[in-house]
């Protein structure tokens, strides 16, 4: 294995945490922004704002990740993808700005109207953001970006079928993985219609997940035909794999395993990102930017990978602390109590 | 420039990508500057709390750590934006130099992501710890703000002084990362930000409880939320102006043209004199106060030594020398009061352990917070506005290095209005929590206690 072909995997790995835990804060403000008027969503929206306030910041700090570790070992491809793509590159990132800060500032807001509105902010940026994060993907899986600074078209790269395609399956996987972590958290917390209700979320997001998956390799037949061969042909266990876990995720669900169901569901999504990964390897973008033509000089690679797994040792660590420390203790009776001082 | 902005097609691709960089980026940099200051704050006042026990010093501690969780959040938000404006607006730069400039960048991921974890320990986690071990998840927090600022600005220092690595026939084919990101502007440049960033934070800090004081409150919940922001940039005011020095000697060895632009000078010769204020027009600076001599004294210690002027490059390579040198002006006055009001400070603690009695005290520490955000601003107008024509100094341009996408001029526009909206919400939320739980009057320990974090 290469050093580029580590850092790739490393990248991926990162583009996977994100779509795993950031997707799943984008999927909570789409509940937010769907919770109903302010009496009636009250107890969801605190359920919401109790799950995703210690760690949302963490959460997106993936993204920026993937971006540097991108620009550091394939400039290139980071070149050609934000130049060509810069149009919902920008509002992906006013979308993250939008979202971040109202939800800091709904916290601590204690009217009713200032709550509302930062609230609506955060819950339809919540929407948006992952939309144009999906239609981002759906341009280069497509191979609509071409290798080169501003090679492509800034509007019809990301406006094909497989991007407005790709868009609303991330909208749908955001609110899918939110309701099914969210499920649990509400069990969690001794919330029982809270759990019910969220169930039924996640059990009717996910029907609407697979449908749209569905959807989605019939527009990638008829619209990136090599994207196609790939999923069909060398990336076809991973396909398997997302399908079976997608289907085991709706078993569980009804049987009320709701610790099986996260795995199983951030497994689906997980083997969907490694299937269009596999696919497309090693080209990066069409035509003919691959790999090892994208990859950075050695010593940048060399001394990159080993800056990531010195990283690593620090960063995990404390990530799981992080999440120990807040699953562990249910939130809400430790602020009831006022426990501590 | 109306007919430029109005055209944002291709052409005027460079000015409005470097709007949209410097509005996003001058914006960013002051919630950056309470990111790197203010944990060392709240975790000083923190453990005092604990190691006294005195409700002021906890309750500041808390109120503190609440105010930098909003800080700290449209901090985060704003600086996300950048990452993509690297690609977006600088595709170029990018393309050639990402390889050598993304080290730092992705060390700074890593150091950015242990703050924000430890943050979230640190503000959630407030009634879940112990408070030893509370106080402890409090300084990675400190430690990592403080390396995500060396390794940024180190990133732009090497904009200033590029070196580690070769090209050949137009392709890059050698990078030496760490010698690219320990370059010789590094040090100067990294030490200077780092300590403006803790100054803007102790002066802001500072200006708010100077308000609170003018208006009468003057127990000791308000001193201490004076005192101690006040003396953490007081103690830096002296130090920052050594650092200064050092930064402008690198910038008179390394980079003459923007020396010479900050300084006004058209011309090179010996005994050049140092220049206040003016304007530079028609290749002169007009009205400015002469100071003979002065500038070959900073510089090379001799009232006699030569010092290039605008004139070693063709008039294509200059910056625009009126903003330049009025940004160096104004950072270097603003930053002159401020160690007056130091000074001041240190003055009356050292005869009376007090703080001055004079309302004037006050009000200059009321507006000193927003004085030191001007002169850090500034400060960033004078070394970014002065490597112009360069985003690369001496290697690429600026103009070579935007996104040639038509219709990228817009997204300025987007920015603006995003910007405004968020600045309006940051400064409203910001006021509220000052206004919205009044401080007791005896604060007692249950009193310190209801103050929820987050």
């Amino acid at each position: 294995m290469t050093y580029a072909n580590a850092l790739l995997a490393v990248m991926w790995l990162a583009v996977t945490a994100y779509a795993l835990l950031a997707g799943a804060d984008f999927g909570a403000g789409i509940w937010d922004l769907l919770a109903g008027s302010s009496k009636r969503g009250a107890s969801q929206r605190s359920l919401i704002e109790h799950s995703i306030g210690p760690v949302w910041e963490a959460n997106h700090v993936w993204l920026i990740f993937v971006l540097v570790i991108m620009w550091t070992a394939f400039p290139p491809l980071f070149a050609a993808v934000s130049s060509t793509l810069y149009i919902p590159l920008t509002l992906i990132a006013l979308g993250v700005i939008a979202r971040g800060s109202a939800f800091a500032f709904r916290k601590v807001v204690s009217e009713l109207w200032q709550r509302r509105l930062f609230g609506a902010v955060f819950a339809f940026s919540s929407v948006v953001t992952p939309f144009f994060l999906g239609a981002t993907a759906g341009a280069v899986a497509s191979g609509r970006v071409p290798p080169g600074i501003g090679r492509g078209d800034s509007m019809t790269s990301w406006t094909g079928p497989v991007s407005i395609l790709a868009g609303c399956f991330a909208v749908v996987v955001c609110g899918y993985l939110a309701a099914v972590y969210l499920t649990a958290d509400a069990r969690r917390a001794g919330d029982s219609s809270l759990t019910e209700l969220f169930r039924r979320r996640a059990l009717g997001s996910g029907v609407v997940v697979g449908a749209v998956a569905a959807a989605g390799l019939v527009v990638v037949h008829g619209n990136a035909p090599r994207l196609y061969d790939g999923l069909s042909g060398k990336a076809l266990p991973l396909v398997i794999v997302s399908v079976a876990a997608g289907l085991a995720s709706i078993g569980l669900l009804v049987l009320r395993r709701f610790t099986a169901v996260r795995v199983s569901a951030a497994l689906a999504v997980t083997a969907v990102l490694w299937a269009w990964g596999v696919a497309q390897y090693p080209h990066l973008l069409l035509p003919g930017l691959t790999v090892a033509s994208a990859a950075a000089p050695h010593a940048t690679l060399t001394v990159t990978t080993g800056c990531v797994i010195v990283g690593m040792l620090v960063l995990l660590p404390s990530l799981g602390w992080l999440f120990v420390l807040f699953q562990r203790t249910p939130g809400r009776a430790a602020d009831a109590t006022g426990s501590g001082e | 420039m109306t007919g430029i902005i109005v055209a944002s097609g291709n052409l005027a691709n460079p000015v409005m990508a470097r709007s949209q960089m410097g509005f996003s980026l001058g914006w960013h940099i002051i919630l950056a500057c309470f990111g790197v200051g203010m944990p060392a704050l709240v975790v000083f006042v923190e453990w005092r709390g604990i190691r006294t026990g005195d409700p002021s010093y906890r309750l500041l501690a808390r109120r503190w750590a609440k105010v930098l969780g909003v800080l700290f959040a449209v901090g985060a938000v704003s600086g996300t934006i950048l990452s993509f404006e690297m690609g977006v607006l600088w595709s170029g730069l990018m393309d050639h130099y990402g390889a050598v400039i993304g080290l730092p960048f992705a060390i700074e991921g890593f150091a950015f992501f242990i703050e924000a974890i430890f943050l979230g320990i640190y503000l959630y986690g407030w009634d879940r710890l112990s408070p030893r071990t509370h106080l402890l998840s409090g300084i990675p927090i400190v430690v990592a703000g403080i390396a995500s600022a060396f390794f940024v600005v180190s990133a732009n220092a090497w904009m200033n002084s590029p070196t580690g690595y070769t090209v050949r026939d137009g392709r890059l084919v050698g990078v030496d990362p760490w010698a690219a990101m320990f370059n010789s502007a590094t040090g100067p440049e990294t030490t200077h930000m780092i300590i403006s960033a803790f100054m803007v934070t102790g002066f802001g800090v500072a200006s708010v409880y100077a308000v609170a004081m003018l208006r009468g409150r003057h127990d000791r919940y308000h001193r201490i939320g004076l005192l101690v922001p006040l003396t953490m940039a007081s103690v830096l005011a002296p130090i920052q102006f050594v650092v200064g020095d050092w930064a402008a000697r690198y910038v008179a060895k390394d980079q003459p043209v923007k020396l010479a632009a900050m300084e006004g000078l058209a011309h090179g010769r010996n005994g050049a004199p140092e220049s206040i204020g003016g304007y530079f027009s028609g290749g002169q600076l007009h009205d400015a106060i002469r100071l003979p001599d002065g500038l070959s004294l900073l510089t090379h210690f001799r009232p006699n030594a030569y010092v290039a002027g605008l004139d070693q490059v063709p008039p294509a390579l200059r910056p625009p020398v009126t903003v330049v040198h009025l940004a160096f002006d104004s950072m270097v006055g603003i930053g002159s009061a401020l160690l007056l009001l130091a000074a001041w400070l240190g003055y009356a603690w050292w005869r009376h352990r007090d703080l001055p009695t004079s309302r004037w005290f006050l009000r200059a520490v009321a507006v000193s917070g927003v004085g030191a955000v001007v002169a850090m601003e500034a400060g960033w107008i004078t070394t970014e506005v002065g490597r112009q024509p360069w985003i690369v100094y001496g290697v690429l341009k600026v103009a070579a290095a935007v996104n040639p996408e038509p219709g990228l001029g817009y997204g300025l526009y987007a920015v603006i209005v995003v910007y405004a909206a968020l600045t309006v919400a940051t400064v409203y939320v910001l006021r509220r929590m000052t206004q919205s739980t009044p401080v007791p009057m005896a604060p007692q320990e249950s009193d310190v206690a209801a103050v929820k974090v987050v």
